[in-house]
């Protein structure tokens, strides 16, 4: 504070000290206290949900360092070499210098597998963090104007990280990243005219080649990360210009933002908070054990054990491989179709396009064009919530089988059957979750009417003269009622004729759209109504 | 066009003191006339920090301590370098390492967390501050000026109306970039066909089955009924180059079954040698080792993503997502009795690729 109020008169007044000099000094050259004087009272609203992106980024940050340590010591060359380092097993064992220099990181450098865990598990927490914060938003309608574009930076971002993921989780040339790769490969040789070219380039010639592990070193260590650096500094530029989403609360309008100063407390309780991230992921590498490469041993085409995962993050890809039903393949014109690779690739392909331009379908559909500011509660949208739960359950369903044989191993079932019921869950799981959602939506929304109707049940049970039981009902207070009463009703698009006398078939559509989400509505309650119900009150 | 661009006031903007910046269309949102009016902020509710000088005090010191713990934590660390070092070839050291510096680190950075946001938490004021928003759009100022700046850029630039430079820079920009995408063809070798080295294997005419990874040769008779061995064609080990990429293709599995029990295609009853047969064992699908040999039901399962194999039907697919039957090679028994190869395989191995025929 005392920092800020003593640069304002910059050099026109005598500054205050030893820290008014310095901020003087710097602020003469740099303008600083346009920054501090913009930023430093700035307000954030407060909310437990507003944390998981943070999360993304602190361990984002514990990444960059825990990664910094481990190339002063990992060397990207897959020349072979006889090991040499202190793990027994492994001893005289013939492996790439990528292999046995995280061997050596692990079992040579003091704190060195302590950094590679700490690697591991903040990767691992990234993505997860991600996949939250993204569902956070999404189920808040946090990506509707002004934040489409800031949407769609961050769903670039989750795709970045996941790359970054793979491209990190195949450097150590052992014998599961070795597999992956090889799956890569086969997926590659799938796509039609260019596949069998982009694996030869891909490796430097034959499947594993000499070149992969650098070729994806230097995209780990230096391109993907330069691009999520950027994408996360515009990511955060845009937060600052939108001013943060706050929920729906009593005195939160679209108009102004509630919350606390970013200086000190919200510094206090962000950069604390980076640190209790950094604290536990350092808790997980100390106690856990995370990728044993040890245990797998050097990449070689021939072994593979059985139960083999992939990082929970590319499950979702490696079981839309494992559901395709049998037989997807055929040589047409003297070349062969892969369906059993194609289909994956482009149900995926189109299932990452849908979410990546979802705000602009649902801005279409609605014709809103207002900026929002007071987020959603889920329940206020119940179409948008059943579509993502439609989508998560199809997310879950094709995770869950990239591990059908470790279900079928643990539960005792039969491959096959594992197999087809997620095969009928990933098409028919969606369509339930859709429906069910939105009817709990809806049921939440008329006991939220309920609510501001006829007040909360108190649990009082009152016997009257007559000889009748009630349950007295108690008013919700004005400021509970705003929470529940704000949020914005939108009615299906009627269908007019243009100038021409006619309806154009995009109109069609969007009118068709437009009843799928809203046919289904409860309003808000009005004051008339709320009026009414006075004196109703049991 | 359809007419549901209702022009309205802000509907979550119930607050009707607040100025009304940019009236945006609000699409289909129903304009309430009788919405509820918001109450304003909830008064402030004070913490036990701002009202018991004693909470307060506590809070002060729960604070410092748990920074001083901070400090003991990552003492801790330095001291667990030191005094748990890693002792060669003894892994239980390095766990003791990992442990005891990780212990320490993880007490210093979740003493100096918590107590920071215990401090924000507990003793910073939490009063909350108000910010008013602003439409994210420039101002119409700076709009009417942006469109102006255009204009006269267009105009002294002459991009609007020298076509031809214009044309021809955009035609060199698309051009520029080409040079480094042909660069990348450096990628893989020059003197290399992708598609004529994915249809062959090491296997020849006379290449002795070696067991993967001792390259020993095996003998017919070592082969006992039931068993399956991984096996590698013989040399292989002996490669100066090109080794994983050889065992990548000419990765085999051997199985021994009745021969009676074998359903041999009519053309390929030369293949086997009384009941041995080899099948490739690369998926079919994508490439991964078909590992798992399952005696009783003679099926071979790959672990990747399901696939399963018949070894007694030509190894042809009966179950997952794999379409192609496993190649089979070839196999016959030299003068000494050890299983040899009569040639290569006959079809490309491992997963499809555009060129396959």
């Amino acid at each position: 504070m005392s920092t800020a109020t003593n640069m304002k008169p910059a050099a026109t007044k005598k500054p205050g000290g030893l820290t008014g000099a310095a901020a003087n000094y710097i602020d003469e050259r740099t303008s600083a206290s346009t920054l501090v004087k913009e930023l430093g009272r700035k307000i954030f609203p407060d909310h437990w949900s507003f944390m998981l992106g943070e999360v993304a980024l602190y361990s984002f940050v514990i990444i960059l360092l825990s990664g910094s340590f481990l190339t002063f010591f990992f060397q990207a060359s897959m020349a072979e070499v006889h090991y040499d380092g202190s793990y027994v097993p492994l001893k005289g064992v013939e492996m790439s210098v990528a292999m046995a220099s995280s061997l050596d990181i692990s079992f040579d450098v003091r704190g060195g597998l302590l950094m590679r865990q700490v690697h591991h598990w903040a990767a691992l927490l990234f993505v997860a963090s991600i996949g939250l914060h993204m569902l956070r938003i999404y189920f808040t309608g946090a990506f509707r104007k002004p934040r489409e574009l800031n949407w769609v930076i961050g769903f670039v971002l989750f795709i970045l990280a996941m790359a970054e993921g793979f491209t990190g989780y195949s450097l150590p040339d052992d014998l599961l990243s070795g597999n992956g790769l090889r799956i890569i490969d086969g997926m590659v040789k799938g796509i039609p005219v260019v596949g069998t070219w982009i694996s030869f380039l891909l490796f430097g010639g034959e499947f594993p080649g000499t070149d992969i592990v650098g070729r994806l070193y230097s995209l780990h260590i230096l391109l993907l990360p330069a691009i999520i650096v950027a994408l996360i500094a515009i990511h955060l530029l845009f937060v600052v210009v939108h001013k943060h989403t706050q929920y729906p609360g009593a005195g939160h309008t679209n108009e102004r933002v509630v919350g606390y100063p970013v200086l000190p407390v919200y510094a206090a309780k962000a950069g604390g908070f980076f640190f209790i991230v950094f604290g536990v992921v350092m808790l997980m590498a100390s106690f856990f054990t995370i990728n044993p490469i040890w245990n797998y041993g050097p990449y070689d085409p021939s072994p593979v054990s059985a139960g083999t995962q992939p990082d929970w993050y590319i499950g979702f890809a490696d079981g839309a491989l494992r559901l395709v039903p049998p037989g997807l393949e055929w040589v047409w014109f003297g070349h062969t179709w892969s369906f059993n690779i194609l289909i994956p690739l482009t149900v995926i392909g189109i299932f990452i396009v849908t979410v990546l331009i979802y705000p602009f379908i649902e801005a279409w559909i609605t014709g809103d064009k207002r900026e929002h500011h007071v987020l959603d509660r889920p329940r206020n949208a119940p179409t948008r919530t059943a579509i993502g739960a439609a989508g998560v359950t199809f997310y879950a369903g094709l995770w869950a089988a990239a591990s059908s044989d470790i279900i079928a191993t643990h539960f005792k079932l039969t491959m096959e059957g594992v197999i087809h019921a997620l095969q009928v869950i990933v098409i028919l799981g969606p369509f339930i979750a859709f429906f069910i959602t939105k009817r709990v939506c809806l049921a939440l929304q008329k006991k939220d009417r309920e609510i501001v109707l006829h007040g909360y049940e108190s649990g009082r049970i009152v016997r009257l003269p007559g000889g009748e039981y009630i349950e007295v009902h108690q008013p919700v207070d004005e400021y509970e009622r705003w929470k529940l009463v704000s949020y914005a009703d939108y009615q299906p698009l009627e269908l007019t004729p243009n100038a021409q006398g006619k309806v154009s078939p995009l109109q069609r559509v969007r009118a068709g759209l437009s009843r799928w989400f809203f046919e289904d509505r409860i309003a808000p309650v009005g004051t008339k109504e709320l009026e009414e119900s006075h004196g109703d009150h049991h | 066009m359809a007419s549901d661009e209702t022009s309205g006031k802000d509907l979550t903007a119930a607050d009707s003191s607040s100025v009304e910046h940019v009236t945006a269309a609000a699409g289909t949102a129903v304009v309430a006339r009788d919405a509820l009016k918001n109450p304003g902020l909830p008064p402030h509710r004070q913490r036990v920090t701002d009202l018991d000088p004693r909470a307060e005090k506590r809070a002060e010191r729960t604070v410092y301590t748990l920074f001083y713990l901070s400090v003991v934590g990552s003492i801790f660390a330095i001291a667990a370098y030191m005094v748990f070092p890693i002792v060669p070839e003894e892994p239980g050291s390095v766990r003791l390492n990992n442990l005891f510096i990780g212990i320490g680190l993880a007490l210093a950075l979740l003493a100096l967390g918590i107590g920071i946001v215990h401090w924000g938490k507990s003793l910073m004021p939490n009063t909350e501050g108000i910010d008013q928003r602003h439409p994210v759009r420039g101002s119409d100022q700076a709009r009417e000026r942006s469109v102006e700046i255009y204009h006269e850029v267009i105009e002294e630039s002459g991009l609007g109306r020298r076509a031809l430079i214009r044309n021809s820079l955009i035609g060199a920009l698309v051009v520029f970039p080409l040079p480094a995408v042909v660069l990348f063809r450096g990628l893989a070798p020059q003197d290399q066909d992708p598609v004529a080295l994915l249809n062959q294997t090491m296997w020849k005419k006379g290449t002795r089955l070696a067991l993967d990874p001792s390259g020993a040769p095996i003998k017919a008779s070592d082969v006992t009924l039931g068993s399956s061995f991984a096996v590698i064609p013989e040399g292989l080990q002996d490669l100066e180059h090109g080794r994983l990429e050889e065992k990548a293709k000419a990765a085999v599995i051997l199985v021994r079954m009745k021969p009676e029990d074998l359903n041999q295609l009519p053309e390929r009853v030369t293949w086997s040698y009384d009941g041995i047969v080899a099948y490739s064992k690369i998926c079919t699908h994508v490439g991964c080792p078909v590992g798992l040999y399952e005696q009783q039901t003679h099926h071979l399962l790959c672990p990747c993503h399901q696939s399963q194999f018949d070894v007694a039907d030509h190894a042809k697919v009966i179950f997952g997502p794999a379409k192609r039957a496993l190649p089979q090679l070839p196999i016959a028994v030299d003068s000494e009795g050890y299983l040899i190869a009569q040639s290569d395989f006959l079809e490309p191995v491992g997963p499809s690729f555009w060129e396959r025929q």
